[in-house]
C-alpha cells in the first residue's frame, strides 16, 4: 500500500519548492502572495525546479491541470508530487517542444482528421496560446484565473475542453487538451529522469517493473504475479505495490 | 554548388539497413571496392542501444530517437487522386528507420517465409475461384521468382538471424507443433521457440479446441548459444520487453549490428560513410547506364561517387522516390494506367480484440520480446475455401505481446476516464490483466494506390516529397470483417470479462495518426516483363542494368506476413546472381 503520508510529503514539498524558485509569483493555494513575502532563496543555488520555458501565470495553470488530470488520492501520488509539472516544462526546451520533430513547413490547410495533424502551431506555442486562452476565459466567467477555481469548476472547464465545446481564435480547444493530456501521462508514466514519476508510484500503481528488463523466471511462471517492486534507469527502487 | 568529385568505386550501396548490409557482406567476399552511404548516424550495440538507458519508453518508443525524422523528409498523404495531398506531419501510421541498421534495428524480428501460393497470387486466385472473382482495379501479380528458387536464402537468412521456431513442414513431412502450412523447408528453424506468455497459452488452447492449428511465431530473436554463417555469435533472448522501436542491448534480437557487421569490419574493401544523404543515382547520356551517385554530407556539402554497380537499398518509400528524382524508370500514370515506378503501393490490414479479464489472470505484457506469441495460420490466403465470401487474401490472426510499455502498450475499455481518479483506477485494474488477439493482412494493389512526386511539398534538401495515394478498399475491408469474426469467436471461447474490437468497418477510411505497420510495400516491383514491374526476379532494372533495387518496394503486393522474410531472402538472391552471373558478364540477366 502507498503510505499516504509520504505522499503528501511528496506534494508538498514539490509545492515549497516549486514555490521557492518562482520569483514572481507563488503557487500554493488559491491567492497570490505579495511579492514581499517570497521566501529568500538559498544563495546563489537553486533549491527546486525552476521552470525553463513556462512562465509564472503559466507555471501555475499546469500544475493547477496536472492535479486534476491526474490527482493524488487514494491510490496514491497524483501528477503534481510526482514532478509532471517539471517533466512538461523540460519537453518545452527539447527538441520535441519546438516541432522539430513534426514537419512544419508551409502550406498548411485544413483536412480530415484522417490525415492528422496539420496546425502550424508547435507544441511551445500550444501551450503558450492555450493557456492565455483559458485564463482570459476564467477571467471573463469567474474573474479568476484557472489556477484559482476550485477542482470542480477546473473540472468541468477540462471536461467543456475535451468534448471541443471551448474554442479559441486559432486555436481549438481539444487540441490544447490533447496535447496537455499527452504529456501529463508522458510525465506520469515515464522514466523519472525525465522529471515525472519521481517515486515510480504510476509503475507501483500498475505493476510495471520499469527498467528490470529481464524476465527470463518470468516467462517460466505464466499468469504468477512478478515478485519485484520497479526499478528506474538510474536505478532507483520504488515501492512494491 | 561545388561538388568533391571522388575516385570510383566498384559498388556503391544506398541504404545501410538490412538489406544493403546483407549485399555489402556478400560481396565484400570478392574483393571488390565497395562503398556504402548511409543518411543517418553511425550506431552499434554498444555504446548506443546499451543497458539500462535503452529501456527508455519517451526517447525511443515516443520520441522515436532511431527514426527518420519528419522534420527533414515525410510523405504526403491522400485517399484518392482527386484530393489534395497532405503531409504527413506527424509520425503515427508507419515509422521508416534511419541510421546504420535501418528498421532492422527497431523491428520486433517477425520473420517469415512465404508459402509457395504467396509468390503465385494471381495463379493461384485464378485457378481456383475463376479470373472473373479479381476485381478490375486490382493490379494483383505474380512474383516472377519461385518459393523453390529462394528456399535456401530463406534458410540462409534465418541461420544469420539465429531464427527460433518451430517447424511445421520439414522436407514435405508435417511437424507437430510447427505451422502446418508452411512451405517445406529442408532445415529445422537454428533456435528453439521463444517461451510462451500465459496470453499465447490460452490463445492456443481455444484455437485448438475450435480445430484450428496455433504454433509459435517464427522469430529473429534467438532463444539458445549461436554462431552464424558470418561466424557472429549471438546472444540469448532475456524477455525484455524493448524490442519493437529498441536497439537490442543484449545482441540477441537480429540486425545488421548483431548478425552481419562484426563480420563485415574485417573486409578492407569495405566502407561506410554515414551521414551520406543519396539525392540521385546518376545515368550516362543514353540513360541506360548509372555512372553513380549524387549525395550530400552534414555540412551540406555535395559529393559525386562514380561506381561501376549501383546497390538502391533504401527504405520501401526512399527506394520508390530515388528512382523518381533520378529519372530512372517511367513512372507511374494511374490516369493511363502506364508507367511503373510507384505502381502497386501496398500496406498490410490489421485489426485487434482487448480481451480485459480482471484481476485473477496476470498477463503481464512487461515480460516479452518483440515476436513472442501463438498464431493461426487457418485463414492465410490460400489456406482455406474462399469461395463466395467476396474478398482476395487473407491473415494471420494471433496473440503477440510485443512489451507492456506504459505510455503506449495500456489498452483501456473505451469506456474508462480518460483522466482523473476514474483514469488511475482504470489502469490499476487493466494493466497487467489485459491481452490483445491480434489480425495481420494482406493489402491488394490496386490501380488508384501509388506513390509519385508532391508538386509542392519540399525536403530538407529542398527535392519534392513522396506523394502517397491510398485508401482501404472493400476488398480488404471485407477480408478484416471476416477476420473479426474469427477472432472474436476465438475469444469467446477464452473468457474474457469484456472484449472490444478494433477491426476496420465498411466505409472506414486510412487513419495516418494510429500506429499501424512500417509494413508499406510496392513501388519498384519486380516482375517478368518491363511493363508489369522496375525489376527483373534478380531485382535488376529493367532500364539500367548495372542498378539493383532491394527491399519491400519489389513487393507486387503485400502478403499477410510480416515483410522481412521476404526482404532479406531476394537481397540474398539477388546477391548471389551478382556474384555469380553479373559479375562474369554484366549486362541483363533477362532480357526484356
Amino acid at each position: 500500500m502507498v503510505n499516504h503520508d509520504d505522499v503528501a510529503h511528496g506534494r508538498r514539498r514539490f509545492l515549497h519548492q516549486s514555490l521557492a524558485l518562482i520569483p514572481l509569483a507563488t503557487v500554493v493555494g488559491r491567492g497570490v502572495a505579495p511579492l514581499s513575502a517570497q521566501a529568500a532563496p538559498v544563495q546563489g543555488v537553486s533549491p527546486g525546479p525552476v521552470p525553463l520555458w513556462f512562465n509564472p501565470r503559466e507555471w501555475r495553470f499546469i500544475i493547477a491541470a496536472c492535479g486534476r488530470l491526474i490527482p493524488e488520492d487514494a491510490l496514491g501520488p497524483g501528477a503534481v508530487s510526482e514532478g509532471v509539472p517539471v517533466f512538461i516544462d523540460r519537453q518545452m526546451e527539447q527538441p520535441y517542444g519546438y516541432g522539430q520533430l513534426w514537419y512544419m513547413q508551409p502550406p498548411f490547410a485544413e483536412a480530415i482528421p484522417e490525415l492528422g495533424y496539420q496546425s502550424p502551431l508547435v507544441p511551445r506555442e500550444i501551450y503558450r496560446r492555450g493557456i492565455a486562452a483559458i485564463d482570459q476565459h476564467c477571467q471573463q466567467h469567474e474573474q479568476a484565473d484557472f489556477a484559482d477555481l476550485k477542482p470542480r469548476q477546473q473540472d468541468a472547464l477540462l471536461t467543456q475542453l475535451e468534448a471541443g465545446e471551448l474554442n479559441f481564435s486559432g486555436l481549438p480547444g481539444a487540441l490544447f487538451f490533447t496535447q496537455l493530456l499527452e504529456n501529463t501521462k508522458e510525465g506520469y508514466l515515464a522514466d523519472p529522469q525525465h522529471g515525472g514519476n519521481q517515486t515510480l508510484a504510476s509503475w507501483t500503481l500498475i505493476g510495471f517493473p520499469g527498467a528490470r528488463a529481464d524476465y527470463q523466471d518470468q516467462m517460466d511462471n505464466p499468469n504468477k504475479p512478478y515478485p519485484l517492486p520497479p526499478v528506474s534507469i538510474s536505478g532507483y527502487r520504488g515501492r512494491s505495490a | 554548388m561545388n561538388t568533391i568529385k571522388h575516385r570510383p568505386v566498384d559498388v556503391v550501396i544506398v541504404g545501410f539497413g538490412w538489406t544493403g548490409a546483407l549485399m555489402a557482406r556478400e560481396l565484400a567476399e570478392t574483393g571488390l571496392n565497395i562503398l556504402a552511404l548511409e543518411r543517418g548516424e553511425q550506431r552499434d550495440t554498444w555504446p548506443d542501444f546499451a543497458y539500462p538507458r535503452i529501456t527508455d519508453e519517451l526517447t525511443y518508443g515516443i520520441r522515436l530517437k532511431l527514426f527518420q525524422n519528419p522534420a527533414r523528409e515525410t510523405v504526403t498523404v491522400r485517399h484518392t487522386s482527386a484530393d489534395h495531398a497532405l503531409p504527413y506531419r506527424r509520425f503515427g501510421s508507419f515509422l521508416p528507420g534511419n541510421g546504420v541498421g535501418g528498421a532492422g534495428v527497431h523491428w520486433n524480428g517477425m520473420l517469415w517465409r512465404p508459402r509457395e501460393t504467396d509468390l503465385k497470387m494471381h495463379s493461384t486466385v485464378t485457378e481456383r475461384y475463376g479470373a472473373s472473382t479479381i476485381p478490375a482495379d486490382m493490379t494483383l501479380q505474380d512474383y516472377p521468382v519461385s518459393y523453390q528458387e529462394l528456399e535456401p536464402f530463406f534458410e540462409k537468412f534465418e541461420k544469420i538471424c539465429g531464427t527460433a521456431g518451430q517447424a511445421g513442414n520439414l522436407r514435405g513431412e508435417t511437424v507437430a507443433g510447427g505451422n502446418p502450412f508452411e512451405a517445406p523447408r529442408r532445415a529445422p528453424y537454428p533456435t528453439k521457440p521463444l517461451k510462451q506468455q500465459y496470453a499465447g497459452q490460452l490463445f492456443a488452447r481455444a484455437a485448438e479446441s475450435l480445430g484450428y492449428s496455433p504454433f509459435p511465431i517464427p522469430a529473429a530473436n534467438c532463444t539458445e548459444a549461436w554462431k552464424n554463417p558470418y561466424g557472429v555469435q549471438l546472444g540469448v533472448c532475456n524477455y525484455c520487453g524493448f524490442c519493437e522501436r529498441f536497439g537490442c542491448f543484449n545482441g540477441s534480437k537480429a540486425s545488421p549490428q548483431s548478425t552481419i557487421l562484426p563480420s563485415l569490419r574485417q573486409f578492407s574493401n569495405f566502407s561506410l560513410r554515414t551521414q551520406a544523404q543519396v539525392l540521385r543515382i546518376n545515368t550516362d547520356a543514353s540513360g541506360k547506364k548509372a555512372t553513380g551517385v549524387t549525395w550530400v554530407d552534414e555540412q551540406g556539402v555535395q559529393h559525386e561517387q562514380p561506381a561501376d554497380l549501383v546497390i538502391l537499398s533504401a527504405f520501401q518509400l526512399h527506394n520508390v522516390r530515388l528512382l523518381l528524382l533520378s529519372g530512372i524508370g517511367k513512372p507511374y500514370n494511374a490516369q493511363s494506367g502506364e508507367g511503373v515506378v510507384g505502381r502497386n503501393y501496398a500496406y498490410q490490414m490489421n485489426g485487434s480484440l482487448n480481451l480485459f479479464f480482471g484481476e485473477k489472470h496476470n498477463f503481464n505484457p512487461f515480460a516479452a520480446s518483440g515476436v513472442t506469441g501463438t498464431f493461426i495460420d487457418d485463414f492465410n490466403a490460400g489456406n482455406f475455401d474462399q469461395s463466395g465470401l467476396g474478398f482476395i487474401g487473407g491473415a494471420t490472426i494471433g496473440a503477440a505481446t510485443s512489451g507492456g510499455r506504459p505510455i503506449q502498450q495500456m489498452p483501456l475499455p473505451a469506456a474508462s476516464p480518460q483522466w482523473g481518479s476514474g483514469w488511475k483506477k482504470s489502469i490499476k485494474q487493466h494493466y497487467l490483466h489485459t491481452m490483445t488477439i491480434g489480425s495481420s493482412g494482406s493489402v491488394m494493389p490496386y490501380k488508384q494506390c501509388y506513390l509519385d512526386l508532391d508538386p509542392t511539398y519540399k525536403d530538407v534538401h529542398g527535392q519534392p516529397l513522396l506523394r502517397m495515394t491510398f485508401d482501404w478498399q472493400p476488398n480488404e475491408l471485407k477480408m478484416t470483417q471476416f477476420m473479426q469474426g474469427k477472432a472474436e469467436q476465438i475469444a469467446r471461447v477464452m473468457g474474457a470479462q469484456q472484449v472490444e474490437s478494433g477491426f476496420m468497418k465498411p466505409g472506414d477510411h486510412y487513419d495516418v495518426r494510429p500506429y499501424q505497420s512500417t509494413h508499406t510495400t510496392g513501388g519498384t516491383v519486380m516482375g517478368d516483363n518491363p511493363k508489369n514491374s522496375v525489376v527483373n526476379k534478380y531485382l535488376q532494372s529493367w532500364d539500367v542494368h548495372n542498378l539493383f533495387v532491394l527491399g519491400a518496394s519489389v513487393f507486387p503486393q503485400n502478403l499477410a506476413y510480416n515483410p522481412t522474410g521476404i526482404v532479406c531472402a531476394t537481397a540474398l538472391w539477388a546477391a548471389h546472381a551478382i556474384r555469380t552471373q553479373y559479375f562474369a558478364q554484366p549486362g541483363p540477366l533477362v532480357q526484356a
